[in-house]
């Protein structure tokens, strides 16, 4: 029996207590004092109280930084999981005060409560290497997500795409669960580097196989990766607008971040190689398929979207498809190339998300023809909005051009010597050409078409241009000084061994 | 110092974005002397360093832990064609005095696309150079997309799309480079000089120098430029074919032939008679030529038959580029800058002088106007325009196209030959879209157009008269482009080429 140090464990999950603590909170003040509000004064207190919150963990982060490694990755503190609980903190206070201006719910204590309890999910999820807590934490993470993505009553079509999302993830974390049972029952052990130490062998038992066939289906959903992608377009169209911004930004970082350290830590000898004319079985062909065909399907079926939301989720599989190739890769450099990657990305899809809700707000739909002449309607939306779009599309000087740049680099690297990824790389950078052709599409609405006669006044809340700005400035400065989060993400990823 | 010319530009267009709604006069202004400024720093630098020889400005690094530097330098290849950049935004912006809807807008992603050119023809890093080649795309499909004219959209997303399909497949062989080279650095000199095995230089070659050349109109992936080029506006149509398309041509020989040469010798077997790349693009070149000047032929649209003479005279770029001898490819900078000049001076003529004022581009309608009657001070410039642009002696076109010939001839003596039937096409061209457009039929009566024509402003006479000067200099004293561009072309960089293929 191994002794545990309670205090310590409290010390260490300190971040998460803030953000429960807070959601209680916020649930509190939400029902007890401001019950007779109105919504907007509501949603004020509840996302700034949550900011503050979040803020707090943020602080203690980095104030009191801790390393350890408590029973074997059951829970773990090191720079690493540090930045990554910093970058997800951020994303949801973004998502917080986004959501200030909406009007779609009157539960705003509720609504705001799961937000801070899909952070804690996700800081958990990210700060452990033991199945048994990567599983719990990924519930507490989904479950939260459904309900948010149905939060949205008044429209039914949220509550279909709920469903959707809720079903095809069930499923999934059945999936998830048989092959984490599968490998306990090979390793009798749940920590990943017990596991990795005794399914190491010649040649794979039939029984990895499944494991790795399963878990690989149990994430490519979380990530929205072909052919497990369904619930993407409708969830991202019918949900509400901070909703759908928080399941595409902060839960894609964390779940890329489990699906990288699943799969290089938790199946170290089973890789297998996709190198072209030289496959050899493992998980690493399998997600080559799987991001094969993500940036296939994602980006040709973007072209024909009409509705920007569902265009942002089939862009947002085929980005899940890049990333997949840093995953593949599995080399601490991709690693780094995965995060500065995902983080930037999200930066981007919580921007656009944001731009679209005030869209919404003001024109009363998503749909391609409601961003008609928005230039010479808002010009510092529009403004954003192209930096966003263009960002995601891969244009210099943006973040979203450097974290391209650099994952194919660390993905061409991985096999040292030889190009055998090289197909990969020419596919992925074959299909970004693609992209920019709907991606253009957007802005062309935007900048190019003619305001319709019967435009209304068109006035963008204040907070929200703020915000855009902030998170336009930050793509930009990611983008022109890739340095200032690359060192940071280099430096913990060294720190941290991983 | 000279980098200032990248950050005025940008500074200039984020001045631009702070002046009040609707300040036409002030915007148009600010952009002149945003690009005045760009120019006389290019000039003054110019003036002070004759030798050519390639000199760092800036160099800082920027991601180290890729290798990646902050690198500007200029050599004499990089001064010709900033020279140029600099004299066609000028007159850009006089021959874009007329735009009033937008125009705060118009300079922004003008004076964007400048300043990204200055970049790309500065940048010493690869990781650099493909940076400012990639951000050209999106102000350029804007300004085609929302001030353009025929079918402007189409020609604006299929340009986009041409460019980033080009830069697409120089990204590729960028990385697969640095990637081979161990992922140290993107510095150009240090990446020409890795030893890239011969199989390897063989692949990377000719998907690296395809995908500049795409953008200097390389036949047959050139049908972007004439749509492009007669969406455009005016200014942008100058700026596409003066300085754009040379960003391709300087790509090729700036980074595809340095980092590669060993793709330019022979393969050791024929297919056709050809037996390398070398040949390959050297074919291409040819068919561009004769192809773009046969199709300027029979066109019936005014600025569809400039736009075809610019694939003609790139041709003549990538043609000079091939020879591989140092007069060739001397001439093939030369070429770059007077094509550069000529082609904007023909587009201002065309989209600014003639089409903005009788609204049509069709000769057959254009002719019987008797233009040269009312407006003589376009039909004298368009004169002086096709004499340089056939390579009468006195212009800048004459020496270009002279040298090149030599260097054809040194190297591929039957291509001179077709080279020269071009050459005859291409007076025949420029003879007939001069008759058509300005002159009609001998007794054919003369009608008054009605309402009359307004008259040639100043604006456009001192955009014209600069661009002729600029040509005329270099005619009557090519040395003073010459002379920094033979020491260019023989400095270390371009060793790997001299010691290969060079003859």
């Amino acid at each position: 029996m191994i002794a545990i140090n309670y205090a310590q464990l409290l010390r260490l999950a300190m971040p998460e207590v803030i953000v429960v603590a807070t959601a209680l909170i916020v649930m509190a003040t939400d029902l007890l004092v401001l019950r007779r509000c109105k919504t907007a004064v509501r949603f004020s207190v509840a996302a700034v109280l949550g900011s503050l919150g979040c803020a707090a963990a943020i602080v203690r982060l980095l104030l009191a930084p801790e390393t350890a490694n408590i029973l074997d990755g059951m829970l773990i503190a090191n720079p690493l999981t540090h930045l990554l609980q910093i970058a997800l903190l951020v994303l949801s206070v973004f998502t917080l005060l986004l959501s200030i201006n909406s009007k779609f719910t009157e539960h705003v204590g509720e609504f705001v409560l799961l937000i801070l309890v899909a952070t804690a999910g996700m800081l958990f999820l990210v700060a452990t290497q033991d199945l048994l807590v990567i599983f719990i934490s990924l519930e507490l993470l989904s479950l939260s997500l459904y309900i948010l993505a149905a939060f949205n009553k008044r429209s039914a079509q949220s509550w279909e795409a709920a469903l959707k999302y809720y079903l095809f993830g069930g499923m999934s974390a059945a999936f998830l669960l048989f092959g984490f049972s599968l490998l306990y029952g090979l390793s009798n052990s749940t920590s990943l580097s017990h596991i990795a130490a005794a399914i190491h062998g010649p040649a794979l038992n039939p029984l990895l196989v499944i494991a790795i066939g399963t878990t690989a289906i149990g994430l490519g959903f979380k990530v929205a990766a072909v052919p497990f992608h369904f619930w993407a377009p409708d969830v991202y169209q019918c949900a509400s607008a901070p909703s759908a911004a928080f399941i595409a930004s902060g839960s894609k970082v964390a779940s890329f971040f489990l699906f990288f350290q699943l799969m290089a830590l938790g199946f170290v000898g089973a890789e297998g190689s996709a190198a072209w004319s030289h496959l050899v079985r493992g998980w690493v062909p399998v997600l080559a398929l799987m991001a094969t065909a993500s940036m296939l399907l994602g980006n040709l079926v973007a072209i024909r979207q009409t509705s920007l939301r569902r265009l942002l989720a089939y862009s947002a599989i085929a980005h899940a498809g890049y990333m997949l190739l840093a995953v593949l890769a599995h080399t601490q450099q991709s690693l780094a190339a995965l995060l500065y990657y995902v983080i930037t990305y999200a930066l981007a899809t919580l921007g656009a998300f944001a731009v679209i809700a005030v869209v919404e707000d003001q024109k009363g739909g998503d749909d391609l023809s409601n961003f008609d002449g928005l230039s010479r309607q808002s010009p510092v939306l529009s403004f954003c909005l192209a930096i966003f779009i263009l960002s995601l599309a891969g244009i210099p000087p943006l973040a979203g051009f450097f974290a391209k740049f650099y994952l194919f680099v660390a993905v061409l690297n991985s096999a040292s010597g030889s190009m055998g990824l090289l197909w990969l790389v020419v596919l992925a950078i074959a299909m970004s050409a693609v992209s920019l052709y709907y991606y253009l599409r957007v802005l062309k609405r935007v900048y190019v078409a003619p305001l319709p006669a019967d435009a209304n006044k068109f006035n963008s809340p204040v907070l929200s241009q703020v915000l855009l700005l902030l998170l336009a400035a930050s793509v930009i400065l990611f983008g022109c000084a890739p340095q200032l989060m690359l060192r940071w993400i280099e430096t913990a990823i060294r720190a941290s061994g991983l | 110092m000279l980098a200032w010319t990248i950050y005025i530009s940008f500074l200039g267009a984020a001045g631009l974005l702070l002046l009040p709604r609707g300040s036409v006069a002030a915007a148009r202004l600010l952009a002149l002397l945003t690009a005045v400024a760009g120019f006389g720093i290019t000039l003054a630098y110019f003036l002070h360093h004759q030798t050519g020889e390639m000199l760092t400005i800036t160099r800082m690094p920027w991601v180290p832990s890729l290798g990646i530097e902050y690198h500007l330098a200029a050599d004499g290849i990089s001064l010709t064609l900033l020279l140029l950049t600099g004299i066609i935004a000028i007159t850009g912006i006089l021959f874009s005095w007329d735009i009033i809807e937008r125009t705060k807008e118009f300079f922004v992603f003008y004076l964007l696309l400048i300043a990204a050119v200055y970049g790309v023809f500065l940048s010493y890093d690869l990781f650099l150079l493909f940076v400012f080649y990639e951000i050209v795309i999106i102000p350029k499909y804007f300004l085609i997309a929302i001030w353009g004219s025929t079918r402007r959209e189409y020609g604006a997303m299929k340009l986009a799309l041409y460019s980033f399909v080009g830069s697409a497949m120089v990204l590729i062989g960028l990385i697969a480079a640095y990637v081979v080279a161990g992922a140290k650095s993107t510095s150009l000199s240090e990446l020409a000089q890795f030893p890239f095995s011969l199989h390897f230089q063989m692949l990377a070659f000719p998907l690296v120098f395809v995908g500049f050349a795409i953008l200097a109109g390389l036949w047959p992936f050139h049908t972007w430029a004439p749509t492009g080029h007669v969406a455009a506006p005016t200014a942008a149509s100058m700026l596409l074919a003066g300085v754009v398309m040379k960003l391709g041509a300087y790509g090729c020989l700036r980074v595809a032939m340095t980092l590669f040469p060993l793709g330019l010798g022979p393969w050791g077997f024929h297919v056709l008679a050809l037996g390398s790349w070398r040949d390959v693009f050297a074919l291409l070149a040819v068919i561009g030529i004769i192809y773009g000047a046969l199709v300027a032929l029979v066109q019936k649209d005014f600025k569809f038959v400039i736009g075809y003479s610019s694939v003609s005279h790139m041709g003549f770029i990538l043609l000079g580029l091939m020879t591989l001898n140092q007069i060739g490819l001397t001439g093939a900078v030369m070429q770059m800058y007077s094509h550069g000049i000529l082609a904007g001076l023909m587009f201002a003529v065309v989209g600014r002088m003639v089409y903005a004022r009788t609204h049509t581009r069709e000769l057959a309608i254009l002719g019987p106007m008797n233009l040269y009657k009312f407006i003589p001070f376009a039909a004298v410039t368009f004169i002086l325009a096709g004499m340089a642009s056939m390579g009468l002696p006195g212009f800048s076109g004459f020496w270009a196209e002279l040298m090149i010939l030599v260097g054809v001839w040194r190297s591929y003596p039957t291509f001179a030959l077709c080279v020269g039937f071009g050459l005859v096409i291409g007076v025949i061209y420029i003879w007939c879209a001069m008759q058509k457009a300005f002159f009609a039929e001998p007794g054919a009566v003369s009608v008054p157009l009605n309402p009359p024509l307004p008259p040639i402003s100043f604006p456009e006479r001192l955009g014209a008269i600069i661009l002729i000067c600029a040509s005329v200099l270099v005619g009557i004293y090519p040395q003073v482009l010459r002379n920094v561009i033979v020491p260019a072309l023989n400095s270390p960089l371009f060793e790997g080429l001299r010691r290969g293929s060079w003859q």
